[in-house]
């Protein structure tokens, strides 16, 4: 009696469920998401910042949207390519994932590119910054930036603001390449001149010889981009060369004065004009309030990398909720094309055609804040929905 | 003709914090024929020893530097005493395989403990700037390595040549049963010396932060130039790595300013040459024990 009772009640249950169109399989209530990035080695800041962003996102937005519940799968991959290419082997074939995203750096969202491809799911890029990166698969979308967007601008930027000569200095690697080229283009076509060009290893101990041939070229400024975590360094040797004191300023994107670092470099720093995506003194509530429950959650200031990652997120929930919890591949990355929303770092969208974004950059001077003695990117300068310059060439 | 001389002031001090950091490791596995691959791993302990003592504690640099050296050779000794004496009789290839296994622990627990950000020690404002001298800018705080790392090479160079304790550790050295049998206790000299080398390591580590950055990889991105002095200078006294960093320090910064675009394979150039020429490094024996 009693058994036949509890079996009656299971049944209407079922039934209702089976009518309202639910269908309780466990597996495809959860949404997974495998996140690669570089949790250990010499990128790992940009992996910690990445994953505390989006740590702070869920607790902020919860963790189901359109009736699923979101699973992050975190593979640490050390910036190495192969290690990235294993991580999302076994992400899609293993666990299933609906989402690969990350990729602390371009050689590792490359290495995963024809994986995203082949399992038909999105790859979100939250950190690599070259402009081919998006061209190798339909299925990448990217919300960090690219190298060119900044590069161009601060080359505009120097060209228009009484720098005639600028002695370079860049990491000899892609991103570093891509930097130098895109500045250089637009700051000579601007009528600006190169003195100097030089290219350090990647892996550089000391910047000491660079700079001194840096100084003796006598230039207005250097244009700079080293990875971001060589930016203490090379400010540190360059106010021990006294470059500072004659008057060479520094200039290039923000990745030299990265907010996550920033504040350890020293006044020499003070002055440093960038060109870049995000500071931490963005003037905007939206960003106070990230700021203010990102250091409060991680007692650390975010960086550009962690409102990436931030976005990175933020844009996945926003697909699934548009294709109302559907989990085909092709369908979130049509959903994932045009949106647009308001970031901690203004206002922001995913470009329809080329699936990267489009984002205000914003010319920046290093200054000591007044409020709590730290240093700051401050904002004065807006280029407003800026697109991939590498990409509209073509 | 004053960047020459800048580029040489430069060259030198490189030279010599890279003669700091190596030193140590010429003695291990020079006098002692021991591979020991951890030996960055001393180097970073005494750059992080310097920097929470400086940056956390606030203690003055100069004070902090005899700690950091105190605390890798205490380290050393620790470990001597406790895993590296088991694998002196071992095969190199077992102690290659140990160390460098130590060298990953290593990595692994200060990433941990310390976070994988490169860190800085605040230096005072004395060492900071550079000053002209006869139109040749000298850097305070590489002429303070200059400074330091000298006296040390001459006091090294006088312990090993004229003093009791080099007599006897030259000895177990040469023939370790003979030294044995005069009473030398070869294992306390031994430890005694792989503990001054990892000092020497944590000082090295301690100077060179500012200069080559201090982050939990710093064991793994400088062994190679480590074994690169040693290779170079030959590992039977300290005259050779001495004057192979310097070479190569020069050689580098040199290489760096005046080609930059090979520069970064210039110390590698310098190394195939040398050792075409003296396979066994500058002042290296003929013939291995």
């Amino acid at each position: 009696m009693f058994e036949h009772k509890t079996f009656s009640r299971a049944a209407a249950i079922a039934a209702i469920a089976g009518l309202a169109g639910l269908t309780p399989a466990k597996a495809e209530d959860t949404v997974k998401v495998g996140l690669i990035l570089p949790m250990t080695g010499g990128q790992a800041s940009t992996g910690k910042q990445i994953e505390n962003a989006i740590k702070l996102y869920m607790q902020q937005n919860g963790d189901t949207v359109a009736g699923k519940k979101v699973e992050i799968i975190v593979k640490d991959d050390a910036a190495i390519p192969d290690k990235t290419k294993t991580a999302a082997q076994e992400l899609i074939v293993n666990d299933k994932v609906n989402f690969i995203a990350g990729f602390g750096v371009t050689p590792a969202a490359l290495a995963a590119a024809p994986l995203a491809t082949q399992a038909k799911i999105p790859e979100v890029v939250m950190a690599a910054g070259t402009s081919i990166i998006t061209e190798r698969s339909p299925y990448i979308v990217r919300t960090s930036f690219t190298l060119a967007q900044s590069s161009t601008i601060i080359g505009d930027w120097a060209a228009q603001n009484g720098i005639k000569k600028v002695a370079t200095l860049t990491s000899d690697y892609a991103p570093g390449n891509d930097a130098l080229n895109f500045f250089k283009e637009h700051f000579t076509a601007g009528g600006g001149e190169v003195v100097e060009e030089v290219k350090v290893p990647l892996q550089n101990p000391d910047f000491a010889p660079f700079l001194q041939r840096m100084k003796d070229a006598k230039p207005d400024a250097i244009f700079v981009f080293v990875p971001a975590g060589q930016g203490g360094n090379f400010m540190k040797q360059y106010a021990e060369r006294g470059l500072d004191k004659a008057g060479i300023k520094v200039i290039g994107p923000g990745d030299v004065t990265d907010d996550d670092l920033l504040n350890n470099m020293g006044d020499a720093v003070i002055g440093t004009v960038t060109a870049h995506l995000y500071s931490a003194a963005h003037p905007s509530q939206m960003n106070k309030d990230f700021v203010a429950a990102y250091k409060k959650a991680f007692n650390s200031r975010p960086g550009f990398m962690a409102v990436s990652g931030y976005d990175g997120i933020h844009l996945i929930y926003e697909a699934l909720k548009k294709t109302g919890g559907d989990t085909d591949g092709t369908k979130l990355v049509e959903a994932m094309k045009g949106q647009k929303w308001e970031s901690p770092r203004g206002p922001i969208s995913i470009d329809p055609e080329t699936r990267d974004i489009i984002q205000n950059i914003y010319i920046r001077r290093v200054a000591r804040s007044k409020s709590d003695g730290e240093l700051y990117n401050v904002e004065f300068q807006v280029f407003e929905a800026v697109k991939d310059p590498g990409k509209t060439k073509k | 003709m004053t960047s020459i001389l800048t580029n040489l002031f430069d060259g030198v001090a490189y030279g010599m914090l890279l003669f700091v950091l190596a030193c140590g490791l010429a003695v291990t596995l020079g006098l002692m024929n021991f591979v020991n691959l951890a030996h960055g791993a001393f180097a970073m302990a005494g750059g992080y020893v310097c920097m929470l003592l400086v940056n956390q504690h606030g203690w003055p640099f100069f004070a902090a530097l005899p700690l950091a050296f105190v605390s890798s050779a205490v380290i050393g000794i620790v470990l001597e005493r406790t895993l590296y004496r088991h694998l002196y009789a071992r095969s190199h290839l077992d102690q290659v395989l140990f160390t460098i296994g130590l060298t990953f622990m290593s990595v692994a627990a200060v990433d941990y403990i310390q976070g994988s950000s490169r860190v800085f020690i605040n230096l005072p404002a004395a060492l900071e700037g550079q000053f002209d001298l006869f139109g040749v800018g000298i850097g305070r705080y590489r002429l303070m390595i200059i400074v330091i790392c000298g006296l040390l090479t001459i006091g090294l160079q006088m312990v090993l040549a004229k003093t009791r304790f080099g007599s006897r550790l030259r000895a177990a050295v040469d023939d370790p049963r003979a030294a044995s049998g005069l009473g030398i206790n070869v294992p306390q000299v031994f430890a005694f010396t792989f503990a001054f080398g990892c000092g020497l390591a944590g000082l090295g580590g301690a100077l060179s932060a500012e200069i080559l950055g201090l982050d939990p990889y710093f064991p793994l991105k400088f062994m190679i130039y480590f074994l690169i002095v040693v290779t170079v200078g030959g590992s039977s006294s300290i005259t050779g790595p001495f004057l192979a960093s310097l070479l190569l320090g020069i050689g580098d910064v040199a290489g760096k300013y005046y080609v930059p675009k090979m520069g970064p394979f210039v110390i590698y150039t310098m190394m195939i040459v040398i050792l075409i020429w003296r396979p066994n490094g500058l002042f290296g024996r003929t013939a291995a024990r």
